[in-house]
């Protein structure tokens, strides 16, 4: 087993586990909040609302739900950024390196799918923002360079479910938020921790 | 110890390549099913995010006549995405997209400019980009008079900027 030199601070080994910590309590306050919320266009604001100031304890699991969310994007980068200063990417951890990054990805498009889902105006224009550069996306994007899918086929459209935002947009980032991207990201994280194990454990004694 | 089976054939080289070969065919038509099933689901699932019909308001659409709309104003036509601004000479629709990140903009009458409220855009009455991000002015909108005399506006045609609808 190959050791690198351990820094100064070892409470840094500790950020891949807050990611994981901040995960499971989105993972466990979230289906809560999808017994009172309704992904439609014209309830899911006042939704959001009555889990805030009606539902009993409400307002505390919503924002466990958002404050885990905002620490867990802010501890997936922060452990990027210790296994970069500690190049501990580098065989037989390279594998890691790139499922973590898509891990990376998935954590912000778990939040930009979350945050979109009050349908407020904040929502309803940061998602715009996204849809449209999601239209400008060299390749996949019809609007973007070197772009091969037509305007009624291409990632944006997909997105939305159409060419504007809607109630399709809304059911899309619905499934998307609560299924399909943490179903990838539990999925690939077992693999993340799979790899490690393989890996002969940790780059250096914790 | 090894107790002899009873009525158990004797296998011969030939029988024994047979059912090698049957065996072998089996493992592969087992996988041929599951590789083609999971073909024909992937496929049905790209297929199946496309959506057949989608309800989006239409690209054509009226909106009032010239006589509606005060000389010099600018009304956004709601639902739509389009300004339409009428001069004394004439009437042009520009596109409510800002053309940076396709928030919609503001019109500040006070100031006579366009704002927009995502980062701070800013476009002339012409539709010009004069300050922030955005990287394009405007687009303009065909617009043509239907036989009722109402302005008939087609977001699917940008025209150039100096397109009127004399009215
Ligand atoms: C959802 C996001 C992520 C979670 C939950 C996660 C979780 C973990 C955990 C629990 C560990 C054990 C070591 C530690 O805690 O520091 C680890 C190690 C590692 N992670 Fe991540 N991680 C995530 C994202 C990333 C990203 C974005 C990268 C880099 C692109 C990355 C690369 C690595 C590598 C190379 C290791 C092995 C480090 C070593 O052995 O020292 N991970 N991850
Ligand atoms: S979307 Fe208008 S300034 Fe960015």
């Amino acid at each position: 087993m190959k050791w690198v030199p351990l820094g100064l601070v070892r409470y840094t080994f500790c950020l891949g586990g807050l990611s994981v910590f901040f995960f499971l309590l989105c993972i466990l306050t979230g289906p809560f909040l999808m017994l009172y919320y309704v992904p439609d266009v014209n309830r899911a604001y006042s939704d959001v609302m009555d889990i805030m100031q009606v539902v009993p304890f409400g307002a505390f699991v919503r924002n466990v739900h958002r404050w885990s969310a905002c620490l867990m994007v802010l501890c997936v980068p922060l452990h990027m950024l210790r296994v970069f200063l500690q190049a501990a990417y580098k065989p037989p951890r390279q594998l890691n390196w790139l499922v973590g990054i898509t891990l990376l990805i998935l954590t912000y498009l778990l939040c930009f799918t979350g945050y979109m889902l009050p349908w407020d105006q904040e929502a309803y224009w940061g998602a715009t923002i996204g849809a449209t550069m999601a239209e400008n996306t060299p390749i996949l994007g019809a609007k973007g360079p070197f772009s091969v899918l037509p305007s009624d086929k291409d990632i944006h459209y997909i997105m939305l479910g159409g060419t504007v935002l809607d109630q399709p947009t809304l059911s899309r980032f619905f499934f998307a938020h609560c299924i399909a991207i943490p179903g990838a990201l539990a999925g690939l994280m077992g693999f993340h921790f799979y790899n490690i194990h393989r890996a002969g454990g940790m780059s250096g004694p914790l | 110890m090894v107790k002899a089976i009873v009525g158990a054939e004797v296998l011969d080289a030939k029988k024994i390549a047979r059912r090698e070969a049957i065996r072998k065919g089996l493992f592969w038509a087992c996988w041929g099913v599951f590789i083609g099933f999971a073909g024909v689901l992937g496929a049905s699932v790209v297929r199946f995010i496309y959506p057949r019909i989608v309800f989006e308001p239409s690209s054509i659409f009226k909106a009032g006549k010239p006589d509606d709309y005060k000389a010099g104003s600018v009304t956004l036509v709601t639902g739509r995405r389009v300004f339409i601004v009428r001069m004394d000479k004439g009437v042009y629709a520009l596109s409510a997209k800002c053309t940076h990140l396709g928030c919609q903009p503001i019109w500040y009458e006070d100031q006579q400019i366009f704002k927009c409220p995502c980062h701070g855009a800013r476009f002339t009455k012409e539709g010009i980009n004069f300050a922030g991000p955005a990287p394009l002015p405007l687009p303009r909108f065909y617009l043509s008079m239907s036989p009722d005399g109402h302005i008939q506006v087609d977001k699917s045609r940008v025209v150039s900027m100096d397109f009127l609808l004399e009215a």
